[in-house]
C-alpha cells in the first residue's frame, strides 16, 4: 500500500491504496458521523490553500469543510480579482504559497495539467481538484465510495456513465477509479461527445442507452457543459434528451438495487428528469455528504508523515 | 455496538496449566529474551480480577466500557462478559464499545498514515455515563491523552476510569490507570508483547528484552509497548 505524495489522477492509486482511501473515509465518517461535534484535531495547525482558477461552489465549500473539520487552517484563493487578474503566472503564484507555507495546495483550473505542473514547484502536497478536461479524482473516489456503500465490492459490477465524456474530467477519472476497483464500465454518449482514443480506455461504448441500462447495477449521469462547448456536438437540448436522457422509463431498465449518481450541478430536464433526480434510487445527495468525508481520508493521508525520514 | 458477550471461557480445568509468571527468559527467533508475564490462565484471572474492582466501585452504575483498538477493544469485551456473569441483580446496564484515538494523536507528522480502526459508541451516548476505558499496555500515556481528547468530542461522561492489562511505566504525561492487570518494570529498549486469542490465537503478554545477544528487528511484535506510546 503506498499513498502517493500529490492526488493528480485517478490513475495514481493502485487498488490496495484506492481501497486503503475508502476504508479511512468509512472510518472517519464512522468516527464523527453522528456526534454533535463534527471536528477533529487531526491537523491542527496545518494549512491548506484552496487554489481555484476556475469557477466552482460545489467542490471548494466541500474541500474548506473537509479540510476545516480537521482543524487545518484554510485560505481560499481565487484567480477572480486576485494577482491572477493582474497577470501572475502560476508559476509565481506557486512560489507565493511556497513561501508562505503551505501544506497541502487544492488546486482547480481550466488548463489540463495545471495541478501536475504545480506539484513540481511547491513542496507541499497538490491534490487535484479538476483540471480542464482531465480528470478530477476526489470525485472519483467520492463516486466510488457511495456506490461501494451501495453495492458492496465494486468487482464485477456493471457501472454506466453516460453523456458529455468529450469534457468530462469526472468521467475520464471514474473510468481509471472504476476500473482499478474491478467493475465493468460502459460509456454512453453521442458519437460526438466521445473522445479520441476512447477504444484504448477499459471501457465498452455504446450508443444505445437503453440496451447498456438493462440490468446494470449504478448508472452515473454527467452534465451537458454548454460552457466548454464551442461548437455544435448535438442538434437540440431536446433531442439530447430523448437520446441519452435519463427519465422513469429508462431507470426502471436498472437492475432492482440500481442507484443513479450525478457529479452536479445537473441540468434538469436535460440529462436527467426531476423525478428520477429526486427518486428513491438517487444517491446524489449523499454524493456531496460523502464528498466531503472522503476528502479528509485524503488531507489526512496525504499529510500525514511528512516529518519521517525518507517520507515522500 | 456490539451487545456483550458471552463470557469469556479463560481457563478451564481442562484448559492450559498455569505456568509460573517468572519462568526462565528464553530467547526467541531474532535472539532476544522473552519472559513470560502472563500465561493463559494468569490473564484470565487478571480480567476476573479487574471485573471485580470495577463492580466495587461502580456495581450499581451504568457502565460503558471502551477498548482503545486493537487488543483493547477484545479485552473490554472481555470485561464486559466477566462484568455480566459477576454483576448481582441490582447492576446497572454494561454497554461495550470501541474507540478509535488515530486521529487525536500527538506524532502524525512524525509516522506515515496509520489505518484507522472501528469507533464504535452506544447508541444513546456516553452523556452522564461511567466510561471505562480499555488498553492492553499503558505506557508513555499519549494514547490515553488522546482518548480523553476523543472521548470528549463524543459526549461528557459523568466518569471516565482508565483499565489496562499491563502498566510499564515510563509515563511522559500525568496519567495513571484505576485499574491495572499487572505493573512490570521494563527498560526504554524493552517490548512488552501482549497476544490474545481474538487476534493471534493465544492469550500471553510477554517481556521481549534486547540485549547484546541480537536485536529484536522484523519479529513479530503483536503489541509492541514501544512503539504503541
Amino acid at each position: 500500500m503506498h499513498v502517493p505524495p500529490h492526488l493528480l489522477s485517478a490513475a495514481d492509486l493502485d487498488r490496495d491504496t484506492a481501497l486503503h482511501v475508502l476504508d479511512t473515509a468509512a472510518r472517519i465518517e464512522q468516527a464523527i458521523g453522528r456526534r454533535e461535534v463534527r471536528k477533529l484535531p487531526t491537523l491542527r495547525g496545518r494549512t491548506v490553500v484552496n487554489l481555484f482558477f476556475e469557477d466552482s461552489t460545489r467542490t471548494r465549500i466541500s474541500f474548506e469543510l473537509a479540510a476545516k473539520r480537521l482543524s487545518a487552517d484554510v485560505i481560499n484563493f481565487s484567480a477572480k480579482g486576485s494577482s491572477v487578474s493582474k497577470g501572475e503566472s502560476l508559476k509565481d503564484t506557486a512560489w507565493t504559497l511556497q513561501a508562505m507555507g503551505a501544506d497541502a495546495v487544492v488546486c482547480r483550473h481550466s488548463s489540463s495539467g495545471a495541478p501536475q505542473r504545480l506539484s513540481g514547484w511547491v513542496d507541499g502536497a497538490v491534490i487535484n481538484a479538476g483540471d480542464g478536461t482531465h480528470e478530477h479524482p476526489t470525485q472519483a473516489l467520492l463516486d466510488a465510495y457511495t456506490l461501494r456503500r451501495h453495492l458492496g465490492d465494486l468487482r464485477g459490477r456493471r457501472i454506466v456513465i453516460v453523456g458529455d465524456v468529450l469534457h468530462s474530467r469526472v468521467a475520464r477519472s471514474n473510468v481509471l477509479l472504476l476500473h482499478t476497483l474491478g467493475a465493468q464500465v460502459t460509456l454512453v454518449a453521442p458519437p460526438t461527445l466521445l473522445p479520441v482514443g476512447v477504444g484504448s480506455w477499459p471501457v465498452q461504448v455504446s450508443y444505445d442507452l437503453d440496451a447498456a441500462l438493462l440490468g446494470a447495477d449504478a448508472v452515473m449521469m454527467l452534465r451537458v457543459q454548454a460552457e466548454r462547448m464551442a461548437g455544435a456536438f448535438f442538434p437540440t437540448a431536446r433531442e439530447y434528451s430523448r437520446g441519452y436522457g435519463l427519465d422513469r422509463r429508462r431507470h426502471d431498465l436498472l437492475a432492482g438495487h440500481g442507484i443513479v449518481l450525478h457529479p452536479g450541478p445537473m441540468n434538469r430536464g436535460m440529462e436527467i428528469t426531476p423525478e428520477v433526480a429526486d427518486g428513491v434510487d438517487s444517491v446524489i445527495v449523499e454524493q456531496v455528504a460523502n464528498g466531503v468525508t472522503v476528502r479528509m481520508a485524503v488531507l489526512y493521508l496525504l499529510l500525514s508523515g511528512e516529518l519521517t525520514p525518507g517520507a515522500a | 455496538m456490539s451487545a456483550v458477550p458471552a463470557p469469556h471461557d479463560g481457563a478451564t480445568e481442562s484448559g492450559p496449566t498455569e505456568q509460573s509468571a517468572t519462568a526462565l527468559p528464553a530467547r526467541d527467533q531474532a535472539g532476544a529474551l522473552r519472559s513470560e508475564i502472563l500465561s493463559p490462565v494468569t490473564l484470565a484471572r487478571t480480567v476476573d480480577r479487574i471485573a471485580h474492582q470495577i463492580l466495587e466501585r461502580h456495581g450499581e452504575d451504568d457502565i460503558v466500557l471502551l477498548g482503545i483498538p486493537t487488543r483493547g477493544v477484545h479485552l473490554a469485551r472481555r470485561l464486559a462478559g466477566r462484568l455480566a456473569t459477576f454483576a448481582g441483580p441490582s447492576a446497572g446496564r454494561i454497554s461495550v464499545g470501541s474507540l478509535d484515538i488515530t486521529l487525536y494523536r500527538d506524532d502524525l507528522r512524525r509516522h506515515p498514515p496509520r489505518a484507522l480502526e472501528e469507533t464504535s459508541l452506544p447508541d444513546d451516548g456516553i452523556d452522564n455515563a461511567v466510561v471505562v476505558l480499555v488498553d492492553d499496555v499503558l505506557y508513555s500515556g499519549r494514547t490515553v491523552r488522546a482518548a480523553l481528547d476523543a472521548l470528549r468530542d463524543h459526549g461528557r461522561p459523568r466518569i471516565v476510569q482508565l483499565a489496562v492489562l499491563v502498566d510499564r511505566g515510563h509515563r511522559q504525561l500525568p496519567i495513571r490507570a484505576d485499574y491495572v492487570g499487572k505493573n512490570i518494570p521494563t527498560a526504554f529498549t524493552d517490548d512488552v508483547a501482549v497476544r490474545m486469542v481474538e487476534t493471534d490465537g493465544v492469550d500471553s503478554v510477554d517481556l521481549v528484552r534486547r540485549d547484546a545477544g541480537g536485536p529484536v528487528s522484523g519479529a513479530a511484535r503483536p503489541t509492541a509497548g514501544s512503539d504503541r506510546r
